[in-house]
C-alpha cells in the first residue's frame, strides 16, 4: 500500500462510504454488539413513537420532535465514527488486494513446467519465478537468490534479497521478483496467505472484541443499567413530589424528557467511540508498518514490561567488523590472518565477510579455489558458536581451522588435547572489556590468535532506553556474545540487564522466567529458531525478512523489518489503552453538567412558593432559559461531542514517555477535569445558541 | 471549644490506634503469635476439636462461599423460630408474646446481615432469650462473618497463583476469640462502670414525683450494647438505643461507644496494609476513607450550627440529647452512618436537612467509609477496582490493582457488587412512595417523606439499620421489602466479592515498575473520591434533590410541612 499522509485523518471518499454505512449499522442486530448505543437506539424509536402519536392526536410537539431528531443523530454519530475507522482501514485493504489480482504460476510437477492459477497451488507446490514474475503464493526459496521487490506489502521501494536457506527465504505472495530466477515452495493453501489475512485484518472483518474492551463494555454497560434504574425510579419520586407539592399528577415526567436524561447520563461518549478506538489502533501500527493478528497482541503490547532485544540490529549498529589481527605467541599477524581468510571464506556472514575484506587489505591475501584442496567448511551454528574449515595440504596434512568465541575454541582445543595460551586469554579479557568482540582463531591443536571485531552502538539508543525505564519497560539485550562483551555494550547502550552467549533456547527460558515472575515480555525475532520464543512471547513480533514460521509464530510481523520498531509497538498499545481511558473518564466527568443541567429543568415545576419562588430553581447554576432548553441542550452536547472527539479517537491520546504517574496526572488534568468543565461551558453556548435562533 | 476539644481526641484515638488494632488482627488472623493466644488459645482448640473442624485446611472461593451462605442460613432460620415461638421458650420474664411472621423475618435478616434494623421496640417485643441467644450471638457472628469475607479477599488480592483463600471456620472463630470478644469484655466492663445496666432482673416499677406509675425496662443491656458497636451491629437493646441513660451513660461512655462502632472497621484497613506488606496502600484507603468521613462531619455540623429560619435558631436541639449536645450527636450521627453501625444517640429524623442528607448520602454510597465491620473494607475494595479500571486505563497499561490485572471477571463482579444495593434503594424506595401500603407508614408529608422512605430503603441496602424515625415501618409491607432489601444488600455483595477473591487469588502478580498505575499516593485517593462521589455518589443526586435538597432549600425559604 502507499504511505499515506499520517496527518490527514479521512479522504471525502472514505466520509462518503462512512455517512451510508452509519445508516447501515442502524439495523439493530448489529446495533446490539454496543449495548450503550442500541439503548439510545431503543430510546430514540420510542420517541418517535411519541412524535407520530402526537401528530395523529394533533397536538404536535416541536420540543418532542426535536429531541427525537437528535436521538437519531446520536446514534448515526457513534456508527459514523466506527464506519470511518472501519473506512481508513479498508482504504488500506483495497491497496493490498490490488497486488492480489490473479495471476499465473509455472508449476514444477516432475521437473517439467506446467502453467497454472495462482489460486489453484496447494501447499507443498513447486513454482518457479523469473525476474518479472509475480510470485504467485506465500512460500520459502528452495533454490536460487533473487531481489525481490516487496513495495505491494511493505511500501518500501528498495528491493529486498531472497535466497534458498537460512532466515531470508519466506517470501510473499503478490510481490515481484526483480532480477534472477528462484525456485519455491508454496507454504500456504489458497484463501489463507500471508496478504489474505493482513486484508482481513485491515478490514476488520475478524476484529473480535479484546478482553479489556470486553472488561470496559461490562462497565459501561453496569453503568448504563445504573443509570436506567435512576430513571426507572424517577417518576415514581416525581409523582411523589408532585402531590405533596399540590400539582396535579399529569405533570409527572414525559417520555421524551425520561429518554433523553437516560442518554445524556449514560456513557454514550465512550460508548460511541470503543469499537472506533480499537480499529484505529491497528490502524495506527499499521501506518508504522506493522500487522498486528489480533487486537488482543496491541494491548498485550501496552502491558509490556520486559523487552528482549536482539544486539545486532536493534541496539548495534547492523553487524561486527574485523578490525585487527592480534597473533598468539609464536605466529605472525600475517600467518594469523592467513588462516582466518581461509576459515572465513566460505562464512558468508557479514563478520566472516569483514575478516576476508581485512586480510585482503592488509596482507593482499587473495580467495583461493578450495575445491582441490578437499575441503569441507564446518557452518557456524549456535550450538557449537564457531566455524571454520577442514582441508588436506597438498602434502595430505590435515588442517582444521576454527575460528569463533574463546569459550568454544577452548573446547575446541582441548578436545584436540591443546592448550589456550595465557597471552590470548588476555586478549580476549581485555577486548571484552572494551566491548568488542575477540573471535578466537585455532588450527588443530594451536591457537593461533585472536580477531578484534568490533560493534557500534546506534546513536540515540541509549536516551531511548532511558524513555522505557520511565515508563517501566526493562530492557534485556540478547546476545551471542561473551558476558565481558555483554556486558560492556550493555553499559554502553543502557540497557537494563543481558542475556550473554545466547543460544535459542535459553531465549525461550528467559522469557517463561519472566513470565513466571508476573512480567510481559515483547521481542523480536526473524529465524526459524527463534519460532518457539515468539510463540512464547506475550508480543512477538516477527520481521518480514524473516522465515515463515517465525512470521507464523509471532503475533504482529513488521514489514519494514526493522528491530527497533518493537518500541514503537509498545507505545502504540499504550497510546491505544491511554485513549479508552481517557475518553471512559471524560465521559463520566460530563455527567455531572448533565445532572445540573437536566435535574433543575424538571424539577422547577415541584414546591413553588406562594410568591412563585422554584427552590430547585438554585440547582440551575448555568442559568439556562428553559426547562426545555436546557434538556434540549444536553441531549445535543450529547450528540455532538461524540463527533467532536472521533479525531481524539482517530488518532489517539497525545504519547508522551514519561512515568506513569506523570502521564496519569496529566491525563486526568485534561480529560478528567476538562470532562467536568467542558460540559458545563458547552451545554450553556448550545442553550444561548437555540434561543438565539428561537428552535426553542 | 469543649466540643472541639472532644473532637480532635476522637480523630487522635481514630488515627493513632487503628494502626495498632490493624497489627494486631493482622497477627491473629495469619496466625503468628498475639497476646490474646494464651488467654483463648486453649478455646479455639478445644472448638476445633469438638467440632472437628481442620482449621489449617483451606478453601477455594466456592467452598468458603459456601461456608458463609450455609451459616448464615442456619443463623436466619434458628433467629426467626426463637421469636415466632418466643412465648414457649425461657427467659421470656415479661411475657411477651410471640412475635409476628413477618417482624421476625425482617428482624432475623436485620441481624444477619450486620443490620440491626429494628422494626420493633426492643424492651417490648423480645425475650431476654431472644436479645441474647439470638440477637447478641448474632451480633458477633454477622460482624465476624464481614470480616471473614474481607479475610478472603484480601488473600486472595496478596496471593499467587492459588486457588486457597484460607478457611472460613477459623477466620470466624479467631475473628470472634480474638478480637470481638475481648474487646467486647473490656467495653462491657467499662460501660458497667460508668453505669450502664447488665441484669436479669424484672422491669422496675418507679413512682414519679408527679406520682405517676413508671415502668423502667432493665435487662442485660451493656453486654449487647459493647458488641452492637464495636460489630458495627447498632441494634440497640432499648428503643432509644445509644439515647438512653442506661445505654450510653456519659460524655466518656458517649466518647467510647462512637469510637467503638469505628475501630475494627478502621484498624481493618491496617490489616490488609500487613497483608499487602505495604502500609502506604493501606494508608491511601485509610486517607480516603477519612476525608470523606471529615467531608460529610464538615457539612452537618455545619448545617447543625447555622441558622435554622423555621425555628429560628442556630444549633438546634431538636431530637437531640441534651446530655450530649449537638457537635456529639452530629460526630454520632456521621460516625454511625459512615460505618454501617446504625446505632443512634439522637433523632436523625430531626436532623436538618443537610446533615440528613449526608446521613443518608453515607448510606446510599453502600457503607464505604470506614463502613461495616469488614463489608466497609470489601466495599471500599469494589471501589478501588472500578477506579482502577476507569483511570488505570490512562498510564496505557490494562488495569492491575496490587499486580492483578483487572479483566472482564472481576469487573462484571464489581458491577453486580455496585447494582445489588443500587437496585435496593432505587427500585424498591421508588414502589414504596408509589403504593398506600408504602406511604401508610409516613408520619410527615412533603419531601421529608420521600426523605425518610430513602433513608430506610438506603439503611437497609447499606447493612445500616439505623432510621429516620418518622417512618412506621413495622408493616407487613415494610418488614418485607425491608427484610429483602438487607439480605440483597448482604449478600448481592459477598457473593460477587468472594467471586473476585477466587479469581484473584489465581492470577500472577506484576511486578511495581515506573509504568505501573500507582494506587497509594495522593493521586489516587483523589481519584477514588471522585469515583466514589461521581459513580457511587452521583447517581443518587435525583432523589436526593427531590428529598433532602429540596426540603434545605424550602427551609430557607421558611417552608415546612
Amino acid at each position: 500500500m502507499e504511505k499515506r499522509n499520517m496527518n490527514q485523518l479521512f479522504t471525502r471518499e472514505i466520509a462518503v462510504q462512512a455517512l451510508k454505512d452509519s445508516f447501515i449499522k442502524l439495523n439493530p442486530g448489529v446495533l446490539v454488539k454496543n449495548p450503550v448505543i442500541f439503548i439510545v437506539g431503543i430510546g430514540a424509536l420510542m420517541t418517535t413513537v411519541v412524535v407520530f402519536t402526537d401528530i395523529l392526536n394533533s397536538h404536535f410537539s416541536n420540543f418532542n420532535f426535536q429531541i427525537t431528531l437528535w436521538l437519531w443523530f446520536t446514534v448515526l454519530f457513534a456508527n459514523f465514527a466506527e464506519a470511518v475507522a472501519e473506512g481508513r482501514g479498508k482504504a488500506q485493504a483495497d491497496s493490498l488486494r490490488k497486488s492480489r489480482t490473479q495471476t499465473k504460476a509455472r508449476k514444477l510437477i516432475n521437473n517439467k513446467e506446467e502453467i497454472v492459477l495462482a489460486n489453484d497451488l496447494r501447499k507443498g507446490d513447486v513454482v518457479i519465478c523469473d525476474a518479472g514474475d509475480v510470485i504467485p503464493a506465500d512460500g520459502d526459496v528452495i533454490k536460487g537468490i533473487a531481489s525481490v521487490d516487496e513495495s505491494a506489502i511493505t511500501g518500501e521501494s528498495a528491493p529486498v534479497i531472497r535466497e534458498s536457506g537460512g532466515d531470508r527465504c519466506a517470501v510473499t505472495g503478490g510481490t515481484k521478483v526483480i532480477s534472477d530466477t528462484i525456485t519455491i515452495q508454496i507454504t500456504s493453501e489458497p484463501g489463507f496467505t500471508f496478504l489474505d489475512r493482513m486484508i482481513a485484518l485491515v478490514e476488520g472483518a475478524k476484529r473480535q472484541k479484546t478482553p479489556n474492551e470486553i472488561a470496559l463494555i461490562i462497565l459501561l454497560s453496569g453503568l448504563t443499567i445504573i443509570f436506567l434504574l435512576v430513571v426507572v425510579a424517577l417518576p415514581a419520586y416525581f409523582g411523589y413530589s408532585l402531590k405533596a407539592s399540590g400539582v396535579s399528577a399529569n405533570h409527572n415526567l414525559t417520555l421524551p424528557v425520561l429518554i433523553s436524561l437516560l442518554v445524556c447520563l449514560i456513557p454514550t461518549t465512550i460508548g460511541g467511540l470503543l469499537s472506533a478506538i480499537g480499529i484505529s489502533g491497528m490502524d495506527r501500527l499499521l501506518r508504522k508498518n506493522v500487522i498486528a493478528t489480533s487486537g488482543k497482541a496491541i494491548e498485550a503490547a501496552g502491558d509490556t514490561d520486559v523487552l528482549l532485544l536482539d544486539k545486532t540490529g536493534t541496539i548495534t549498529l547492523g553487524n561486527r567488523m574485523a578490525t585487527e589481527f592480534i597473533p598468539a605467541e609464536g605466529f605472525t599477524k600475517e600467518q594469523l590472518a592467513d588462516a582466518a581468510q581461509l576459515a572465513s571464506l566460505a562464512d558468508e556472514t557479514p563478520e566472516g565477510r569483514s575478516i576476508v575484506v581485512l586480510a585482503k587489505e592488509q596482507f593482499n591475501i587473495r580467495a583461493r579455489e578450495m575445491q582441490p584442496m578437499d575441503s569441507v567448511f564446518v557452518p557456524f551454528t549456535a550450538q557449537t558458536s564457531m566455524s571454520g574449515l577442514d582441508f588436506r595440504n597438498p602434502d595430505g596434512q590435515l588442517r582444521s581451522i576454527r575460528k569463533g568465541s574463546s569459550n568454544a575454541i577452548k573446547k575446541f582445543i582441548e578436545n584436540n588435547n591443546g592448550f589456550f595460551p595465557k597471552n590470548v586469554e588476555e586478549t580476549v579479557t581485555e577486548l571484552s572489556r572494551q566491548g568488542a568482540t575477540p573471535l578466537v582463531v585455532a588450527e588443530n591443536n594451536q591457537v593461533m590468535g585472536v580477531i578484534h571485531l568490533k560493534d557500534i552502538v546506534k546513536g540515540g539508543i541509549k536516551q531511548r532506553f532511558a524513555q522505557l525505564r520511565m515508563m517501566g519497560i526493562r530492557t534485556i539485550m540478547i546476545t551471542g556474545d561473551n558476558p565481558q562483551t555483554a556486558a560492556a555494550i550493555a553499559a554502553e547502550a543502557g540497557v537494563d540487564d543481558f542475556l550473554a552467549e545466547a543460544k535459542p533456547e535459553d531465549k525461550l527460558h528467559r522469557i517463561r522466567e519472566e513470565q513466571a515472575n508476573g512480567h510481559l515480555v515483547g521481542m523480536i525475532g526473524d529465524g526459524t529458531n527463534d519460532a518457539p520464543a515468539l510463540a512464547q512471547a506475550d508480543v512477538g513480533l516477527a520481521m518480514n525478512t524473516g522465515t515463515q514460521a517465525a512470521r507464523e509464530a509471532g503475533n504482529m510481523v513488521d514489514l519494514d523489518s526493522n528491530p527497533t520498531k518493537l518500541i514503537e509497538v509498545v507505545e502504540t498499545g499504550k497510546q491505544l489503552l491511554m485513549t479508552r481511558g481517557a475518553l471512559t473518564t471524560f465521559s463520566i466527568a460530563n455527567d455531572v453538567a448533565k445532572y445540573f443541567a437536566i435535574i433543575p429543568a424538571i424539577a422547577t415545576s415541584l414546591y413553588v412558593t406562594a410568591s412563585g419562588i422554584s427552590p430547585l430553581g438554585v440547582l440551575n447554576i448555568m442559568k439556562l432559559h428553559s426547562p426545555e432548553s436546557a434538556i434540549l441542550s444536553a441531549v445535543i452536547f450529547n450528540a455532538l461531542i461524540i463527533v467532536a472527539l472521533i479525531p481524539l479517537a482517530l488518532k489517539g491520546v497525545k504519547y508522551r514517555p514519561i512515568s506513569a504517574n506523570r502521564v496519569l496526572a496529566l491525563n486526568i488534568v485534561i480529560y478528567g477535569i476538562g470532562g467536568i468543565i467542558v460540559p458545563f461551558i458547552g451545554i450553556k453556548l448550545i442553550d444561548m445558541l437555540l434561543v438565539s435562533v428561537h428552535m426553542i | 471549644m469543649n466540643e472541639a476539644i472532644q473532637l480532635i481526641i476522637f480523630m487522635v484515638l481514630l488515627i493513632v490506634l487503628s494502626p495498632l488494632l490493624g497489627k494486631y488482627m493482622a497477627k491473629v488472623f495469619m496466625g503468628e503469635k498475639h497476646f490474646m493466644k494464651p488467654v483463648f488459645g486453649w478455646l479455639e482448640t478445644s472448638i476445633y476439636k469438638v467440632s472437628g473442624l481442620k482449621s489449617e485446611e483451606e478453601m477455594n472461593w466456592k467452598t468458603y462461599l459456601y461456608g458463609v451462605l450455609l451459616f448464615n442460613l442456619f443463623g436466619m432460620v434458628f433467629l426467626f423460630l426463637i421469636q415466632m415461638f418466643q412465648a414457649y421458650l425461657p427467659l421470656n420474664t415479661e411475657k411477651l408474646p410471640n412475635v409476628s411472621w413477618h417482624l421476625s423475618f425482617n428482624t432475623a435478616a436485620s441481624f444477619i446481615t450486620n443490620t440491626n434494623w429494628q422494626s420493633y421496640s426492643g424492651e417490648n417485643t423480645l425475650s431476654y432469650l431472644v436479645q441474647m441467644m439470638g440477637l447478641t450471638v448474632q451480633n458477633f457472628v454477622s460482624a465476624a462473618t464481614g470480616i471473614s469475607v474481607v479475610l478472603a479477599l484480601i488473600r486472595g488480592l496478596t496471593r499467587k497463583t492459588t486457588d486457597a483463600l484460607g478457611n472460613f471456620w477459623a477466620d470466624m472463630t479467631r475473628s470472634v476469640l480474638y478480637v470481638l470478644l475481648p474487646l467486647s469484655i473490656l467495653l462491657t466492663i467499662i460501660l458497667v462502670g460508668q453505669g450502664a445496666v447488665q441484669t436479669f432482673s424484672h422491669y422496675v416499677k418507679a413512682t414519679t414525683l408527679q406520682g405517676t406509675q413508671q415502668i423502667i425496662p432493665l435487662g442485660p443491656a451493656a453486654s449487647q450494647i459493647a458488641i452492637k458497636q464495636l460489630g458495627t451491629n447498632g441494634g440497640g437493646f432499648f428503643n432509644a438505643n445509644s439515647a438512653h441513660p442506661f445505654e450510653n451513660p456519659t460524655p466518656f461512655s458517649n466518647l467510647l461507644e462512637m469510637f467503638s462502632l469505628i475501630i475494627i472497621s478502621a484498624g481493618l484497613v491496617f490489616t490488609f496494609g500487613y497483608y499487602m506488606k505495604s502500609k502506604r496502600q493501606a494508608r491511601a484507603i485509610f486517607i480516603t476513607m477519612f476525608i470523606l468521613f471529615a467531608l460529610g462531619l464538615a457539612i452537618s455540623l455545619w448545617a447543625e450550627y447555622s441558622h435554622n429560619n423555621v425555628l429560628n435558631v442556630a444549633g438546634s436541639m431538636e431530637g437531640k440529647e441534651t446530655r450530649f449536645g449537638v457537635m456529639n450527636s452530629v460526630l454520632w450521627s456521621v460516625t454511625t452512618t459512615v460505618t454501617s453501625n446504625g446505632s443512634v444517640n439522637a433523632m436523625h429524623d430531626s436532623l436538618s436537612p443537610l446533615s440528613g442528607l449526608v446521613a443518608m448520602f453515607n448510606l446510599m454510597l453502600g457503607e464505604i467509609i470506614f463502613g461495616g465491620v469488614g463489608s466497609g473494607l470489601y466495599g471500599i475494595i469494589i471501589f478501588i477496582i472500578l477506579t482502577v479500571f476507569i483511570a488505570g486505563l490512562m498510564v496505557g497499561r490494562t488495569p492491575e490493582y496490587l499486580g492483578k490485572k483487572i479483566e472482564a471477571f472481576e469487573m462484571k463482579m464489581a458491577i453486580l457488587a455496585v447494582l445489588a444495593p443500587s437496585i435496593v434503594i432505587k427500585l424498591f424506595s421508588a414502589v414504596a412512595c408509589s403504593v398506600p401500603a408504602g406511604l401508610a407508614g409516613l408520619n410527615n408529608a412533603g419531601p421529608h417523606g420521600l426523605s425518610e422512605i430513602l433513608y430506610a430503603f438506603s439503611s437497609a441496602a447499606g447493612n445500616n439499620g439505623s432510621a429516620f424515625a418518622g417512618l412506621n415501618a413495622n408493616t407487613v409491607f415494610y418488614n418485607l421489602m425491608i427484610g429483602f432489601g438487607m439480605l440483597i444488600g448482604r449478600f448481592g455483595i459477598i457473593v460477587p466479592v468472594m467471586a473476585i477473591a477466587g479469581s484473584m487469588a489465581k492470577k500472577k502478580i506484576t511486578p511495581v515498575s515506573s509504568g505501573t498505575f500507582r494506587t497509594d499516593n495522593w493521586l489516587f485517593v483523589m481519584l477514588l473520591i471522585s469515583v466514589i462521589l461521581i459513580v457511587g455518589g452521583l447517581t443518587f443526586f435525583p432523589p436526593l434533590a427531590l428529598g433532602p435538597i429540596v426540603e434545605h432549600f424550602l427551609m430557607n425559604l421558611g417552608v415546612t410541612f
